[in-house]
Order: C-alpha cells, then structure tokens, then sequence
C-alpha cells in the first residue's frame, strides 16, 4: 500500500512529536490524523480529560469545534439526541455538498428509526445463529491455509479475508468480487492524499461504480421473494424500498463500512494488545472460557472508530461549559476508553476485566451500533478457532496503522505462526 | 426484600431476591441470572436488559417513559409485554414478580 502519508511535507496542523504538556492546551487538536497514525495520542487524550474535558479547539483544519473526553459525559451526549443532533453528519469533516451521502447513522429521530428498523432484521439474533456456523468455516479455511513458522501480514491474509467474506454474505454479493467490497469501504473512509485516493472527485468517481452494481443487484431482487440479504430487505422493506439512490447508495455504505474496517482492526487489534502483554496471553491459554469477555476487552482497547461527531440542536451546558446551537461536539471514544476515573488501569488489556461490556465503542442510545453482536460473534469464532491451532501469534514488527483520527486501525501487521506441540 | 421470578427461554427458573428502590436488572445481576446484558450499566442507554413481563404484572409496572420506549424500539424481538429490567422499579407491590428473559439480548 502506498506510503504517501509520510513522503509529503508534514502538515502545519500535525501535532506529532509535541509534546501535549508543553504546549498551550487551546492549541490541542486532535482532528488531526498525524498524532493518530504515529500512535502519540495517549498523552494528548490524557491531558485533556484532566484539565479541559469538554474542549474547545477554534482552529482546526476541519473549522472550530468541541471535543468531549470523559466516559459520563460522552454517555450524556449520545443519549440526548434532542440536543445533540446527528445531522447533517457524524464526521468531523462537514460534508461537502455535492458528495454527500444520507444514511441513517446521520439521522435523527423519525427517519432514523424507519430506516434502521428496516434493516437491523439482517443481524438479529436468529440469523446470527444460522451465520455462526458459517463464519466458523470460514475462520477454519482461513487458519489452515496460513504459513506456520514464516512471517506474514496478519492484516491482509486474516482480518481482511474473514470480515470481506462476511460482508459478501451479509449481501449475498458475488463471492468472487467481494474485494470490491473492502474497496469500495476504505474509499469511503478514506483520507484524500492519505494513500488511498488522492481527490474527493476520485472517491466519488469509484463510488459511482459501488452505486451501479449495487443498482443491478436491486432490481434482480425486488422482483424475487424477500430474502435474508440487506439488499433484499431494502428492497423490500416499506420505509426504503423508495428511497433516492444517494440515500440507497449511503445506508449500504454505511453497512460496509460499518461491518469491515471496524470488525477488521479488532481481529488485528487483539493480536497486537495480546503480543503487548504477553501475561495476559498466557491467561487465556490457561482458560479458553474467557474468550467471550476478551472480546469486549480488545473491542474497548481498539476503539476501532475513535470518534463520533453531534451538532448542538439548542444551547446548552456540559460539564460546566456553554455549548451554542450549530456548535460541533465530537464524542471521543478513544479517550472515554481510557477514562481512569471509571476504568482501571485503562492503557491495560486485561482479559477478564469485570464489566467489560461497558465501553464506549459501540456507542449508546438510539445509534448503538447495530452490528455489535455480529463483530463480537465474528471475534469470539476466530479466537476460538485461533486456540485450537495455534500456540502463539507472534507479532515481528510494529505495525502500519492507518492515517485518520476516524478509523483507529493497521493496514500492515507482520505476525509469525507458532503450533501448537 | 421481595421475590423475583426468572424464567429462562429454555425453561428453566430462577427465584432471587430484589431489594425495594433497585432495579430489575440489578435484581438480576448481583443474582448471577444469565440472558441479561446490561451493557450500559443501567442508564437505559443500550436495551440489552430487555425481559418479557408476565400477566398479569405487566399492568402493575409504572407505564413505559418515551426514552425506555425508543430504545426498547430497537429491539426486533420486542413484544406488548417488553420491558427493559433497568427502568423496573422494585417495590413491596411487586413481590412474586415472573418476568422471562429472551434467548438473545440484541
């Protein structure tokens, strides 16, 4: 993958290699993806939550907004969508007019509750159960076909091959062309000039492509009976089988984006923090059993989207401080995650942390995220199946992560594969 | 103290001690009842404590605020007696309460 990010000239608004004490505190700002990709923005979050914990940055690349640091006060602003809406959009980026894409993660109340509704049915419970299996296979293949005792990426040949062929099934998309899928997704996400597109006009070229063939696929299904697949619930479903094709184009985004890089950088996540603390590695060979719980826990120790972003409906006060209408506010998961007045030792992975399932990551109120059991499904499965072959993952460099303060993940993990004797 | 019972969706039963001014859910969880979540803690945030309240209690609770009928909206096994156990008030009148819980919380 092109390394563009650290060939060009580095950006006046990059906090890398600062020293977050030594600065003045108004001139922290942690939109920036430098400080994100160079893994330095521990300090920074930790300066913030104790001395600004509802921040204001005025100037930032992106414009002038709020950061919200603390674990209560994160939970207070997700759960009061009256006042913190999440139009026109949870990105720190305001959205530049013309390549906007609706979906219901950028929805209040209505709209918002017509369209999830219509789709969550695709991991519900029941066909959680009937994907286990599948996933299980899956993880199976996946492992067996790994090379044992030579050097790899973990990245490229593991969390991306187990969360693409999930998302093809998820769709019922051509199993053949479901690299399309993890394509069309980093795209969305990504940075222009961070190494993935250079220009909004190619994100959106590209993305016209991911709108076609996912056209076709809509009108093959709308005529057949309704099926499993997302596709064929929109399409069937009465709140969206209208919808404008941008609105179409977004929620299926949304999906993708969703259920792949997130689910993607917790599978390489939990090899990275369990090669860190190699006592907590040791803990779970001693018991399989607490594989559930770890789960939770690399999920709150990735954070694998470190931010969401709210627009302030009416003024209002948080944590002391006076919060205007159109203000921006970005909830900092990242930072509620690592909040050690409500987490022990929070830098820590500890595998059978008690109340584990209590972080930030999957957010809370009316956005939670919907695909939460499937990501902890899809995690539990490959340890479990990890365990059985395998002694030791052990990770040979650091590892690349990606250049965004959104998507906290690794584009390259070079691991080495111990058997088990 | 009152009576609490839980009844499991694969049948089994679980009575346990509520205390009078706690919730359901903490009922539940300080008792060790599996099927509920309760990953928020409580704060009617993530609906994964969500049960199935019994004739002829389900009248006998305080009526459902909007905020627990939102969350309890993004359940898609929600039925006419669903409530999330974290917004259930324990009182003396609720004594031999029989809730059940779902086979999955979402």
């Amino acid at each position: 993958m092109s390394d563009l990010s650290t060939q060009k000239p580095v950006s006046s608004w990059s906090m890398v290699g600062k020293d977050p004490y030594s600065m003045p505190i108004e001139e922290i700002d942690l939109a920036h993806p430098g400080i994100w990709q160079k893994n330095e923005y521990l300090p920074f979050l930790k300066r913030l939550r104790e001395e600004a914990p509802v921040h204001y940055c005025a100037k930032s690349a992106t414009g002038p907004y709020w950061s919200v640091m603390k674990y209560r006060d994160i939970m207070e602003v997700d759960t009061s969508p009256d006042i913190y809406s999440s139009e026109p959009t949870i990105s720190i980026v305001d959205s530049f007019e013309e390549f906007t894409l609706p979906s219901f993660i950028a929805m209040d109340p209505p709209k918002h509750d017509h369209q999830r509704r219509a789709v969550q049915g695709v991991v519900a419970p029941l066909n959680l159960k009937k994907l286990e299996s599948v996933i299980r296979e899956r993880a199976a293949k996946i492992l067996d076909g790994l090379p044992v005792g030579v050097e790899f990426d973990w990245v490229e040949k593991v969390s991306i091959e187990l969360t693409t062929q999930m998302l093809a099934t998820l769709f019922d998309f051509p199993f053949e062309d479901r690299n399309k899928l993890t394509y069309w997704s980093d795209i969305t996400t990504a940075i222009p000039g961070g190494g993935i597109v250079d220009t909004h006009e190619e994100r959106w070229e590209a993305l016209q492509d991911c709108l076609a063939t996912f056209t076709k696929l809509w009108n093959d299904r709308i005529n057949g009976e309704p099926g499993n697949d997302l596709i064929s619930m929109l399409a069937h479903g009465d709140a969206t089988k209208n919808m404008p094709p941008m609105e179409y184009l977004g929620n299926l985004l949304l999906l993708i984006v969703g259920g792949n890089d997130t689910t993607r950088n917790s599978i390489t996540g939990g090899v990275l923090a369990l090669n860190q603390f190699p006592e907590e590695y040791e803990k779970l060979r001693g018991d399989l059993a607490l594989i559930p719980n770890m789960v939770s826990e690399i999920i709150r120790w990735q954070t694998p989207l470190a931010y969401m972003r709210r627009s302030v409906k009416i003024d209002t006060v948080l944590n002391g401080q006076h919060l205007k209408k159109g203000d921006k506010v970005v909830m900092w998961y990242a930072s509620g995650n690592q909040d050690e007045t409500v987490i022990d030792d929070p830098e820590r992975l500890i595998i059978d942390r008690p109340n584990a399932r209590r972080h930030l990551s999957f957010g809370f109120g009316l956005h939670r995220c919907m695909g939460n059991r499937l990501a902890e499904m899809q995690l539990r499965v490959m340890w479990e199946e990890i365990m059985t072959r395998f002694d030791k993952i052990e990770v040979k460099s650091e590892p690349k992560r990606i250049y965004s303060s959104f998507v906290k993940g690794y584009s390259e993990l070079r691991v080495t594969l111990h058997s088990k004797l | 103290m009152v009576q609490i019972l839980f009844k499991s969706h694969s049948g089994e039963e679980q009575w346990v001690d509520g205390e009078t001014g706690s919730s359901l859910m903490q009922a539940a969880v300080s008792n060790g009842v599996a099927g509920i979540d309760a990953d928020c803690g409580g704060s009617c945030s993530c609906a994964t404590c969500h049960v199935f309240v019994d004739d002829p209690w389900l009248d006998r609770l305080e009526s459902i605020d909007p905020n627990e009928d939102a969350m309890l909206g993004l359940s898609p096994d929600r039925c006419e007696n669903s409530r999330l156990s974290c917004q259930v008030q324990i009182t003396e009148e609720l004594d031999g309460l029989v809730v059940s819980t779902p086979e999955f919380q979402f």
